[in-house]
């Protein structure tokens, strides 16, 4: 008795979900949690909050946003209809759209508190040294912040893999498209496959407490560049 | 020439100066914490931007606010030393050395690694990284990084101010060779007299936010109208020419400025012509009525009274002096001015008790 081949298809879909989101993430989170480290507008209050919404929001509830405005009357729904895509609701895309929006935190909070410890001080040598800001960004900043870059990837990575209510809200219970580990564990225990769903969770405990290790070992020797 | 005019208003504070100082040598903008010499340097390499601004480097402007132009700090070409040298710690001495190097054009290069690892002596410290270097060390490194970047303005703020005194010390002379070697303009922040005293040719004081005197360092330090006259320190500084060396006593004469009068000074020996530094504090002179040989005081110099102040305290008064030419001041009890009724245009013997070399 092992992982069968609706396991490792799960498998597969996850982790090519976690990692398309977690690349999705460091790019669009990076401009925002410079936004956030840098500004003193008064946009910084609301756009943190709303960053910071999927850590109390229960899964369910951004799930059902999210099912309604990518759903076929939905603006993004809309607007992916009239692009000739149609709607993108039970869907690996729509899965993507959904992870990005529920793991965003976990991202943007690790890269702005990397940013915020840099502080001015460095950008300002840098710019009397002649670098312009992109320079300034490519060979001070994101040198610096690579310990915030790793910690915001790990943990980026890992929640997207735990993720389980938004997923079931708008991308349903599809083999190959959206079918991810967290859903095929319910799919077993509601199937009374209690060995299966054994595998599957030891699996995802046995990966979680490795990132988690990796995570905490490596902020250990944070403090050292050499 | 470097032309500075710069309005910044911050809530309780507001720096308002227009500066015309020399376009080469160094300029101290000295004064104490709160005065706004750090904002004034900050304006003028943009790193905060004037409200009202102008600022003028030899045939560069850099900022002319009522022209609508204000050029980035990293289209600059200055170097800025901070009070923290603020190396890089992801990059060994060496890159950080390279980091501005590598992005001035070749052509723009005028100083190379060599020379300002050798200027600063910092040549065996290229493959370490910055969180293994001293404080002095490291404060060397910004130096020497700042001075790569070919800058036609040098600024530094406070760079000695986060170092003991024996850093200090040993950073300073690496500042009076990068004076005499280096023809780079450079403004210096401090609010210590003794590195302004040893490193300045012209002197800017700042408070609040206003410059209530900028000129040449022998004259503004000897202006009784300034609070620089005020307090223990108060002196001038001449800049004597060698004119003879006693090997014998070990005794340097040195000219002073545009007279035939001289000092002697206990000191190494030095080639005649060459310039020598130094301080006479007012309260190192001492006024007599003749010219009393029969002393053990080594410099007696003949002078005129020009003015006379209320010193720091009520028990002492601060006499302005002409040597021929050379300004001194004198610190005497006000009993001693009443004995010898010291006034204006009185010719009086000037004994100085103590030389300072800053050197």
């Amino acid at each position: 008795m092992s992982l069968t081949s609706a396991d490792f298809a799960a498998i597969w879909l996850t982790l090519k979900l976690a990692s398309l989101t977690t690349v999705i993430l460091l790019v669009i989170g990076t401009p925002i949690a410079l936004w956030l480290s840098r500004t003193s507008s008064w946009l910084r209050g609301p756009i943190g909050a709303i960053v910071a919404l999927p850590l109390v929001l229960p899964p369910t509830v951004i799930g059902f946003y999210l099912l309604l405005a990518l759903g076929p009357h939905g603006f993004l729904g809309q607007f992916t209809q009239w692009l000739g895509l149609g709607t993108l609701t039970f869907s690996f895309t729509g899965l993507v759209i959904g992870s990005v929006t529920y793991s965003m935190p976990f991202v943007v909070q690790p890269l702005q508190n990397a940013f915020s410890a840099i502080g001015t001080r460095p950008l300002e040598v840098a710019a009397t040294l002649r670098a312009n800001p992109w320079d300034t960004f490519f060979s001070v900043i994101l040198p610096l912040a690579r310990p915030g870059f790793i910690t915001a990837a790990i943990l980026g990575f890992a929640h997207t893999v735990g993720e389980f209510g938004v997923v079931l809200m708008i991308g349903g219970n599809i083999p190959d498209k959206t079918r991810v580990v967290s859903v095929q564990i319910y799919d077993h225990v509601e199937a009374l496959e209690y060995a299966q769903a054994h595998w599957l969770s030891g699996a995802m405990l046995v990966f979680s407490f490795l990132v988690l290790l990796a995570l905490y070992s490596s902020r250990k020797t944070r403090a050292g560049w050499s | 020439m470097i032309d500075v005019r710069l309005k910044r208003t911050y809530p309780g504070f507001e720096l308002d100066v227009d500066l015309q100082v020399p376009g080469r040598g160094v300029t101290a903008l000295f004064g104490d914490s709160g005065s706004g010499k750090t904002t004034c340097l900050r304006c003028i390499a943009g790193l905060e931007r004037a409200e009202q601004g102008f600022v003028q480097i030899n045939d560069e402007i850099w900022q002319d606010s009522a022209n609508g132009i204000f050029v980035p700090p990293h289209k600059r070409a200055l170097g800025y030393v901070f009070q923290e040298a603020s190396l890089f710690p992801h990059l060994s001495v060496l890159a950080n050395l390279e980091f501005g190097l590598k992005r001035i054009a070749k052509s723009q290069r005028r100083v190379d690694i060599n020379q300002a690892t050798e200027l600063l002596g910092i040549g065996h410290l290229l493959e370490r990284h910055p969180q293994h270097l001293s404080g002095g060390e490291r404060q060397r490194v910004g130096i020497a990084r700042a001075l790569l970047t070919s800058p036609r303005l040098l600024l530094m703020d406070e760079p000695l101010a986060a170092l003991d005194s024996r850093r200090k010390s040993e950073i300073l002379p690496y500042l009076q060779r990068l004076h005499d070697e280096l023809d780079i303009p450079l403004l210096y922040v401090s609010h210590a007299q003794d590195e302004v005293a040893r490193l300045a040719d012209h002197l800017v004081l700042l408070r609040d936010g206003k410059a209530l005197a900028s000129g040449p360092i022998g004259e503004t330090l000897a202006r009784l109208d300034l609070p620089l006259a005020m307090g223990d320190d108060a002196g001038v500084i001449i800049e004597g020419q060698v004119s003879a060396y006693d090997a014998t006593y070990q005794l340097l004469s040195l000219q002073l400025p545009a007279t035939e009068m001289n000092i002697r000074v206990t000191h190494a020996p030095m080639a005649v012509g060459q310039t020598l530094r130094c301080k006479v504090h007012a309260r190192d002179i001492s006024l007599a009525l003749n010219n009393d040989a029969a002393s053990s005081i080594l410099n007696r110099l003949p002078v005129t009274v020009i003015s006379e102040q209320a010193a720091d305290n009520s028990a002492h008064v601060l006499i302005r002096l002409d040597a021929g030419g050379t300004p001194l001041l004198a610190r005497i009890t006000r009993f001693s001015r009443d004995q010898l009724s010291v006034h204006p245009g009185q010719r009086l013997w000037a004994q100085i008790k103590a030389v300072a070399v800053l050197a």
